[in-house]
Order: structure tokens, then C-alpha cells, then sequence
């Protein structure tokens, strides 16, 4: 390239530790929140401590270690159906 | 405005002029349509209209109830976008079969028959096919002929179950089914192929992904959600669309993951979201239909969104595996921008609109006491924030620079975008206007604090997993490949099949054919003579095997008929 191309904020691996960060912290603070206030539930197991929390986090591992291995199975070459 | 005159005559007759029109005169005419039709449409009185006497039959093919209403709203607001997303194209084509289309699934949600839903039912699935032929690919050409077989299979279930509920003694009128007679049960199955259940669904997973980028827009918009309202009319109330539903929401998330294409990617998101309208459904009391109704309508806007955001990158870089995508935010700042507003609203960010719908089926399930399925579909929640809220933005826009230096997307498409993102966004901000469209009066409440911090909750701490299991190389990479699904049943062993039975029969094999040879030879030869040497008609799918299909089932249809 003749011109240099701009650099994005994002190009600068410490500002994307930045946002990991910013993320970790807001967890935390979403998390200690359930100490705070009265939960309006309908299930009982939902007054667990930071039930919605815990449950997003090993629901998206679970889908994604299952997946990993549903790919043992169900993955083929992008010429399976001489399609394309 | 004219009395009686169907709005979805508008559309699908209107477009017949598109091709003769040139210019600025074209582009005027083709925004118009779904306006005029959208003014006929709002002054219509509700109830029935349009009578229309056929041999002995009464045809209700107009009728306005606060459900189809509702339905009909956002049709026309997406026929409108779509029609707005695809004025860079020259292909005068695609636009006036879009709007036809879009007719079509209009007519369906104002049918008031049986018969008039059938009728729309199969000119939908016609017309829709033009939409994936225009792609003008091999591949797209054989993917069409696929969904269209199993379209036209849909529109065959239909009309044999409407005879035999007719012959039962039901009127025709289109109003609650009982699945427990043969009638009712064949039409629960053709709602059921469009509405993509399980084992059913590999058409729209097949097919869509190969459509052009506005046709992929358009198609997402009709034909699963016309079904869903055919389900919410026929059978509401009917549990085994809990389970069924439930299922469509959880499979295909898995699939989601490990799938390249991102327009794929987003096929698989399509059923998980239908599942929810489907437990919705299948729950039947009027909350669960009013979320069913109220999510149909913000999903359209948003899976639109999200759509158009793909095909733009389509467009623009021409291609569309998540493996070869990558750093695009920084040629297409704004499309990046919409694409980010699509996720935030399918996800259920606060303030975005599946906030305020999908949590109406949720707290429904609740209030019935369905923990199983409101455990599924709070996973299903959680994992369509991973698959569709992140992945899709983070391939294509972010993750690691491809190099790719395109253009932006063009205005047309821009503003597009920005409509659906601000209907979208509206519906988020402000639950209120939505909810006034809705079938039922219900008190429902969607900001409340525990609703908001337990949503949060959710949605960063997937984020958090999917950001570990990122850095730590968990996360699976996206791969040039293909996941099998349903459809490997007839594009491996049923296509074999189908060439074995074939070639055996024309080769004249001794053994067990030699029955079929003697009935069929005549006829197999002359296909042998019309299919090449090895009678290839499951692998190439050319023309001439299709209309042989449709006229064996056109012959079924007559058989049936004099049958019942």
C-alpha cells in the first residue's frame, strides 16, 4: 500500500484487554448485585445466588465443548454434495 | 379506499408492471405498492369480506381479525424495507417477485377459508423460488428445486388434508383444527414443513443461505411466519408444539456454532426463534399467544436486519464463510453498526426488542408451571446471544483483519438498515406501541428491575464464556466445510436410491425388478433416453425431473380427490 492505512483503536492489542476487562469488571458488578435487592420470581431456584449468572456462563461452555464434538460427526468436506 | 378489494391483490398483481417501468418511475412505483396496499389494508373493517362463490363452494378470501391483522401490519412494513434494500438492483426481476411474494404471504394471514389459504399458500411457495434461482448458480439452481419440491410436498399435505376435513363434515372455514382427525392432522404437518419443525426444516437451511442478498431478505421475512400464524389460528393450545418447539429452539444452536456460512448461521437462528413462537403456540393461553405474535413481529424486523447486514457484506466482498470474513468495521462502519443493533435486539438486550416479546412466552411457560421448558428456552436464550448476538457481528466485522478493504454497502441498503434498526429499536424503547397491535388484553410489564438485572446477568456472562473459551483456543474455529443435517436423508441415500431404482429398472436387472421392468419399461426408457446414460435424475435435478414430479403429484392429487 503507498499510503499508511489508519490505525483503529482496536488495532492495539491494549485496548482490546481494555474491553476484556471492562467486561470482567461489569460481570462482577451485575453479579454482587443479587445481593442487593428482592428478586420477583416465579421458579424458587431462581433466588439462588446469581442463578441467571451461572447459568449463561456453563450454558455457553456446555454448547460450545458439545458442538466441538457434534463436529466429529456431522462435519464433511464443502465438495459432500458436489455442490460447489 | 375500495371496498372489499383485498390488499394482497395490490401486491401480487401491482408488480406485474415493474418490468415495463424504467427509472425513477419504476422506483416511485415499486415503494408504492406495499403503501397503497398498507392504506387498503388499514381501512378495512374487521370480520369477513370479499365472498366469492366457486362451483359449490362460499370462498371468505378476506377476513380481519386482530391476529391476522397483526400479521398483515408487519408484512407490509417488511415487504416495504425489503423493497428499499434491493433499489440498487438492476434486476427488475427480483423486486416485482419479491412483492409478489409478500402478496402471497398476505394472503394467507387474511384468508378466511380454506381453500383461499391454499391457493396463497402454493402461489407462495412458487413465486418464492425466483428468489434463489436469481442467484444464477449451479448451486442455487439445484438448492431451489429442492426447496421447491418440498414446498409443493407442503401445498399437497395442505390440500388433501382440507378434502378430508371438508368430507369429515368441517366447514372450510379457516378457524380451529382438531389434530386428532386425518384432516386436521395432514394440515398440522404442511404448517408444520414451513414452519420448519424438526426433521422438516433442512429446506430452509438448504435453500435460503443460496438465495441473492435481498432475496435471502425477503424469504426470511414470509413464509416461516405466514406458518406461524396458520399454527397460532389452527392450533393453539395443542402441547405437542410445546415439545416441538423446544426442540427448534435447542438443536439448532449447536449447529449455529460449527456452521462457516454466516447467512447459514443465521438459518439455524431463524428455527431457534421460531421455536420459541411455537411453544408460545403450543402453551395457547393469551399471553403465550400474544408473545408469539408480538415476537413474530420484532423477529422479522430484526432477522431482516440482520439479513440485510449479511447481504451487504455479500455484495461487497463477495463472500460469506465466517473463515474468510474478518476487520470489516472498518470498510463498513455503518453496516457494522446496524449489524450490532440486529444482535443486541435478537439477543434480548434491554431496550431491544426481543426484551419485551420473547420474555412474554417465557413468563407464560412460567405461569403454567413449565420449569423443563422454561429451562430450555432460557438456555436456548442464552445460546442465541452466543450465536447469533456474537458470532455473526464478531466474524464478520471483527475478529482477525482479513485484509478485505471494501466499499460501504450502497445508500439504498443503508437506509434499509436504519429503518429496521429504528422500528426495531421503537419497539424496544417503547413495548407500548407494540403491544397495542396485540390479539389479547393482557397486563404484561417488561422493565422490571429483577427482569433487567437477571437478562444482564445472562447475556455477559455468555459473553464471558464466549470470550474465555476464545482466549484459551477453546472456541472452535470456523472451518471451510459443511455440518449434515436432515436433508443428507434425500441428497445422499435417497438420491442414490433413486438412481439405483432408476438404473436397475432401465438396465432391465434380473431379480426382484424384473416386475417393475415389465409394468415400467416403456417409461423408463424413454427417461433413460431423457437423463443421460446413467438416468441422473436425483444428482442434477434438471428441469425435465421436476416436472415429472409435479405431475405425479398433480396425479396423486386426482387420486386423492376421487378417493375422498
Amino acid at each position: 500500500m503507498n499510503t499508511p492505512e489508519k490505525r483503529y483503536w482496536l488495532d492495539k492489542s491494549g485496548n482490546v484487554n481494555r474491553l476484556v476487562y471492562g467486561l470482567y469488571a461489569l460481570c462482577t458488578v451485575l453479579i454482587l448485585l443479587d445481593f442487593l435487592y428482592h428478586k420477583h420470581t416465579n421458579f424458587p431456584f431462581e433466588n439462588w445466588f446469581g442463578f441467571f449468572a451461572w447459568f449463561g456462563f456453563i450454558a455457553c461452555v456446555a454448547l460450545v465443548l458439545l458442538a466441538k464434538q457434534m463436529r466429529k460427526i456431522v462435519k464433511r468436506n464443502e465438495e459432500y454434495y458436489g455442490d460447489h | 379506499m375500495i371496498t372489499n378489494l383485498n390488499p394482497a391483490l395490490i401486491l401480487v398483481l401491482g408488480p406485474l408492471l415493474i418490468p415495463v417501468l424504467k427509472g425513477n418511475v419504476r422506483t416511485v412505483y415499486t415503494l408504492l405498492l406495499p403503501v397503497l396496499s398498507f392504506v387498503q389494508l388499514y381501512t378495512l373493517p374487521a370480520g369477513s369480506h370479499a365472498e366469492v362463490e366457486v362451483f359449490d363452494l362460499t370462498l371468505m378470501t378476506l377476513h380481519m381479525d386482530r391476529l391476522s391483522f397483526m400479521f398483515a401490519v408487519i408484512f407490509h412494513i417488511a415487504a416495504f424495507i425489503a423493497t428499499v434494500y434491493s433499489l440498487h438492483l438492476r434486476d427488475s426481476l427480483q423486486q416485482a417477485i419479491g412483492l409478489v411474494y409478500a402478496g402471497c404471504a398476505l394472503g394467507v394471514v387474511l384468508a378466511g377459508d380454506l381453500v383461499t389459504l391454499f391457493i396463497y399458500w402454493e402461489a407462495a411457495a412458487v413465486s418464492s423460488v425466483f428468489l434463489i434461482w436469481a442467484r444464477r448458480t449451479p448451486s442455487s439452481y439445484r438448492a431451489g428445486m429442492r426447496y421447491l419440491i418440498i414446498q409443493v410436498i407442503s401445498g399437497f399435505l395442505l390440500l388433501a388434508g382440507i378434502i378430508l376435513h371438508a368430507r369429515a363434515g368441517g366447514s372450510i372455514e379457516f378457524t380451529r383444527l382438531d389434530l386428532n382427525s386425518p384432516g386436521g392432522l395432514l394440515i398440522f404437518l404442511a404448517f408444520g414443513i414451513k414452519c420448519a419443525f424438526p426433521l422438516l426444516h433442512s429446506w430452509l437451511v438448504d435453500a435460503y443461505p443460496e438465495a441473492t442478498e435481498t432475496g435471502t431478505v425477503v424469504l426470511s421475512a414470509f413464509t416461516t411466519k405466514m406458518a406461524v400464524y396458520a399454527l397460532a389460528t389452527a392450533f393453539p393450545g395443542t402441547e405437542i408444539l410445546i415439545w416441538i418447539g423446544l426442540i427448534m429452539t435447542a438443536f439448532p444452536i449447536f449447529y449455529a456454532v460449527i456452521e462457516n456460512d454466516l447467512r447459514r448461521v443465521l438459518t439455524y437462528s431463524m428455527i431457534n426463534q421460531l421455536g420459541f413462537m411455537v411453544v408460545g403456540v403450543g402453551i395457547g393461553t393469551e399471553l403465550a399467544l400474544n408473545g408469539t405474535a408480538a415476537h413474530a413481529f420484532a423477529d422479522i424486523l430484526f432477522k431482516g436486519l440482520l439479513f440485510m447486514s449479511m447481504g451487504a457484506v455479500l455484495l461487497r466482498t463477495g463472500k460469506i464463510n465466517g473463515s474468510d470474513l474478518g476487520g470489516l468495521y472498518k470498510s463498513m462502519p455503518y453496516t457494522t453498526g446496524f449489524c450490532i443493533i440486529g444482535a443486541a435486539s435478537i439477543s434480548a438486550f434491554p431496550l431491544f426488542s426481543a426484551f419485551v416479546t420473547k420474555s412474554m412466552i417465557m413468563e407464560a411457560a412460567a405461569h403454567e408451571g413449565l420449569t423443563l421448558a422454561w429451562l430450555v428456552m432460557l438456555f436456548a436464550s442464552a445460546g442465541v446471544f452466543h450465536h447469533a448476538g456474537i458470532k455473526i457481528p464478531f466474524f464478520a466485522f471483527f475478529a482477525h483483519d482479513s485484509g478485505i478493504r471494501c466499499k460501504e454497502a450502497p445508500v439504498s441498503m443503508l437506509i434499509a438498515m436504519a429503518l429496521a434498526a429504528a422500528v426495531s429499536m421503537c419497539i424496544g424503547i417503547f413495548p407500548q406501541t407494540l403491544y397495542a397491535l396485540l390479539p389479547y388484553q393482557t397486563e404484561y410489564e417488561p422493565f422490571t428491575f429483577t427482569h433487567v438485572i437477571t437478562q444482564l446477568q445472562l447475556l455477559l456472562f455468555s459473553a464471558l464464556a464466549f470470550t474465555w473459551l476464545l482466549r484459551q483456543g477453546i472456541y472452535p474455529p470456523e472451518l471451510h466445510s459443511v455440518n449434515i443435517d436432515a436433508d443428507w436423508l434425500y441428497r445422499k441415500p435417497g438420491a442414490w436410491l433413486a438412481r439405483q431404482t432408476l438404473k436397475s429398472v432401465a438396465s432391465g436387472e434380473k431379480g426382484i425388478f424384473i416386475s417393475i421392468k415389465k409394468l415400467s419399461f416403456e417409461a423408463a426408457a424413454r427417461l433413460h433416453r431423457h437423463h443421460g446414460p446413467q438416468g441422473l435424475l436425483a444428482k442434477t435435478w434438471p428441469t425435465g425431473s421436476m416436472v415429472l414430479w409435479v405431475a405425479f403429484l398433480l396425479g396423486v392429487y386426482l387420486i386423492f380427490y376421487y378417493l375422498y
